[in-house]
């Protein structure tokens, strides 16, 4: 049973149920709430942070966080707006994202959501780390250079393909996502049309053989800006500066 | 079946094949064969019907853990920052020199291995080693050549303890040198008590009465955070669920804390009783001792204690004759990750899973342990518990203060004369706890650990208690001589390193801060980067999912705002877009080193 309720996000009153969270009554109601590692249809990780919002004046996750009547939800603020490009450089500048040769370029959620928020390149020094490749699949390679730890691939196996070829491994800077072998995705039961395969958001996981198939320019967010899919009113790429 | 099959499915089954006992199965196998293998892995995933993946998240989260074999003994010697102060860095060269290895070494033949490790609760007989389970305490560098001579000759780390500690560290299922350091007893947790006292007063009322009780007596948790017990219980007694559980956190990793090693070793009784009250209260009849992997050596002596509670019918069927009310107490040992004295990474960790914290909510009083209505408390606070019963709520509010009645164990550590175990009054000043411990030159003290605050002398007429001084037991004191900013670095590098990494402001932005404090000390920092601190320091505060990410900027935030000055000095004007850190030899290194030359630009 649901019940009908109503909450505020930055002063517009929108109806919600109970059994939602901020982030899909938001979704709902055209209100976009920026985030990384949230996926419809997959348990909630709440570890991008990126959809932190201030819930009656108090940081929460909205991916996480169910309705409960009379919230007072503030998104778009000039600290949020800060905080989360903090986040997002974070995520940049630990791993090694190199736009400009990557497959993912222009379908990349971080890159969308870095333009989104304006961020031309990190304040942050980058931590170059060495991460490894693995081509071990026949179908499918994940490099870790690129990966922000979002978990989706982890979820989508568990619950969109009844396996569990994902799970952490490791801890602090040398968690990785680790595959359920001694050696290598290739090992594991996971396929190319696993939905696993299709929810990274940024290019750790990709089909082998497919490689700019679309070409650049005409890409998921070079016709659109990330978030423009739910806003009742897409915002152009330029108005966050 | 071969032998190593055969032992890992003897080890598996030993616990039902249940993979929420994870990690005492993996801990087994350690035992048995030093790490846990790819192949042992596999075996223990057939074993418990996990996945591989989820066996090698838990063996490759746990600092204890690895899956490479490491040495037969492994001296882990604690590198917190009291350790430092004494002396370590005489002792780790003395070691290193000793076995011919460096830190995170095994020797070539197999037999040593020698890691740091954070704060093991020794803070007062500093500096200190686990040598697989064995406390090694107040070690010098001459202490460690006959170390490791006893060590060649016997590989037996228990011939170490020559002179055993005081107390039950003397007890014959402890054996230890560890001293008790316990300096003043106080009322509520260190005066004598006798079992079943508390225990039969709660079981004559009902259990509403007894969360009225605990609610009357404004008892607020003593692992730091200050909770209301009574409130927490009165959540989990409300809430639906199968079965429902009472925790005992006594997994004190905050840096400077070790009072509940000494509660543990002496007042065991009085924390069980504590807890039998908490299953009473809220109707749970399964209690778990989540035991840091530190502690391990207290291991059989607290299961000789729940042994004899048992036998005396404080645990088990029939409590005192109580129909109907059965509780009874396991232990679960931990394995070296101070997250997880989180409650809901402890949880988490009970259940046989990586030390990750739990989204909230569901808070653990609706959904904690197996996703059933769980108390986790503070052994301290299970202690208070049992006090407030026998004695009555009147008697523990007429002590402290008025937001923190009743008493507070501190661990006193440091810069003083008399290191050890306190129970103080709630309420008592910073100045008086010094007094006592005999401290005369103090610049400053870190109360409550790095995940707390640093206070200086203007600070010192400020109180212990949760609306003052918050502390979970931590007092490291510091004289003139100690270097702050310094301390600042190595608290930083304590968090980076214990992040368990699962968001993103605690696993990156502690590590840019520390890079940043890194550079400032290396005399390569700007004034523009204290605003740098502090922006980053606010995301990882604000941002980050579980207290100790929101803790973990403030050893830089409260030396920035206290002891600014060294700071300052370090700090320097430059041109705008001028940047002291780069260093731009260091960057042509590598190019300079492929085409075999010097680069003609940079001057030397």
């Amino acid at each position: 049973m649901t019940d009908s309720i109503t909450i505020s996000i930055d002063g517009v009153e929108i109806p919600a149920e109970t059994h939602h969270t901020i982030l899909e009554a938001a979704d709902k109601a055209g209100i976009y709430i920026p985030r990384l590692c949230a996926y419809p249809g997959l348990k909630p990780n709440g570890s991008c942070r990126v959809c932190t919002v201030l819930v009656n004046g108090r940081p929460q996750t909205a991916c996480t966080t169910p309705v409960m009547k009379g919230m007072v939800i503030q998104n778009e603020t000039p600290e949020l707006k800060r905080l989360r490009s903090n986040l997002i450089e974070m995520l940049f500048v630990e791993g090694n994202h190199y736009c400009m040769f990557c497959e993912k370029s222009g379908n990349c959620e971080l890159q969308g959501m870095a333009y989104r928020l304006g961020i031309k390149t990190p304040h942050f020094p980058y931590l170059e780390p060495k991460r490894e490749i693995d081509a071990t699949h026949p179908d499918v390679l994940i490099d870790h250079n690129r990966c922000i730890f979002c978990g989706r691939c982890i979820q989508a196996s568990k619950t969109f393909d009844g396996k569990n070829v994902f799970q952490y491994i490791g801890r602090t800077r040398n968690k990785k996502v680790g595959v359920n072998a001694d050696d290598g995705l290739g090992e594991t039961d996971f396929a190319a049309t696993d939905r696993a395969a299709q929810v990274c958001p940024v290019g750790a996981i990709l089909k082998k053989r497919v490689g700019f198939k679309i070409p650049i320019g005409k890409r998921i967010y070079d016709r659109s800006p990330i978030g423009s899919e739910i806003e009742v009113q897409p915002k152009d790429a330029g108005s966050a500066q | 079946m071969s032998e190593f099959e055969n032992t890992i499915h003897t080890i598996c089954e030993s616990y039902g094949g249940d993979r929420a006992r994870m990690m005492d199965i993996v801990r087994d196998v350690h035992e048995k064969y030093g790490c846990c293998s790819g192949k042992a892995m596999n075996l223990i995933a057939r074993g418990t019907g996990a996945h591989r993946v989820e066996v090698q998240s838990v063996v490759t989260f746990y600092a204890f853990y690895s899956e490479k074999p490491k040495g037969r003994v492994v001296i882990r010697l604690c590198n917190d920052i009291v350790d430092t102060m004494f002396g370590i860095e005489h002792v780790a060269r003395a070691f290193s020199e000793e076995l011919g290895i460096g830190f995170g070494e095994t020797t070539a033949d197999g037999r040593f291995t020698l890691e740091y490790t954070p704060c093991i609760g020794m803070s007062d007989q500093a500096p200190a080693a686990l040598i697989n389970e064995v406390v090694v305490t107040s070690l010098s560098s001459d202490s460690v050549r006959g170390i490791v001579r006893t060590l060649r000759e016997s590989g037996d780390p228990q011939k170490l303890v020559r002179r055993l500690g005081d107390g039950n560290n003397a007890h014959k299922l402890v054996r230890a040198m560890v001293q008790n350091g316990l300096r003043k007893k106080g009322p509520v947790v260190f005066a004598e008590m006798e079992s079943g006292n508390a225990l039969r007063k709660a079981l004559a009322l009902s259990p509403v009465e007894v969360i009225r009780d605990i609610k009357t007596a404004r008892l607020r948790g003593r692992g730091g955070a200050g909770f209301p017990a009574g409130m927490k219980w009165e959540f989990t007694r409300a809430a639906d669920g199968d079965r429902k559980f009472v925790m005992c956190n006594a997994d004190e990793g905050e840096p400077g804390t070790f009072k509940d090693r000494v509660i543990l070793t002496e007042r065991a009784d009085l924390m069980l009783e504590g807890m039998a009250i908490a299953g009473y209260a809220i109707g749970a009849q399964e209690g778990i001792i989540y035991l840091r992997g530190e502690y391990a050596y207290l291991r059989k002596f607290l299961e000789n204690v729940i042994e004899n509670r048992r036998r005396d019918g404080f645990l088990g069927k029939d409590i005192l004759g109580k129909k109907g009310f059965h509780f009874d107490v396991r232990i679960q040992l931990g394995a070296g990750a101070y997250v997880c004295g989180e409650e809901t990474a402890l949880i988490s960790s009970c259940e046989g899973l990586r030390g990750d914290p739990k989204t909230r909510p569901p808070f653990p009083a609706q959904k904690g342990y197996l996703e059933q209505p769980t108390v986790v408390n503070n052994v301290e606070t299970f202690c208070c518990v049992a006090r407030i019963l026998e004695k009555g709520p009147g008697w523990f509010v007429e002590m402290g203060s008025k937001g923190s009645p009743g008493t507070k164990v501190l661990s006193i550590s440091g810069d003083c004369n008399s290191p050890g175990v306190y129970e103080f009054p709630m309420g008592v000043t910073m100045a008086e706890v010094l007094r006592e411990a005999g401290a005369d030159d103090v610049q400053a003290v870190q109360v409550g650990g790095p995940s707390r605050e640093i206070v200086g002398p203007e600070g010192f007429e400020r109180v212990i208690c949760f609306d003052d001084l918050a502390t979970g037991g931590a007092i490291v004191i510091l004289n003139s001589s100690r270097n702050i900013t310094e301390m600042a670095r190595k608290y930083m590098d304590f968090f980076v390193e214990e992040s368990c990494g699962y968001c993103t402001p605690c696993r990156v932005g502690n590590v840019l801060m520390m890079k940043k404090l890194e550079d400032i000390l290396d005399g390569k920092g700007q004034l523009s980067d204290l605003d740098y601190l502090h922006d980053l320091a606010e995301t990882v505060k604000t941002a980050s999912r579980c207290g100790l990410g929101q803790a973990s900027p403030n050893p830089i935030l409260t030396t920035l705002e206290r002891f600014r000055p060294f700071y300052e000095k370090l700090l320097r004007t430059h041109p705008k877009n001028f940047d002291p850190s780069f260093d731009l030899r260091a960057a042509v290194a590598e190019a300079e080193g492929l085409v075999g030359r010097k680069s003609a630009a940079i001057e030397t």
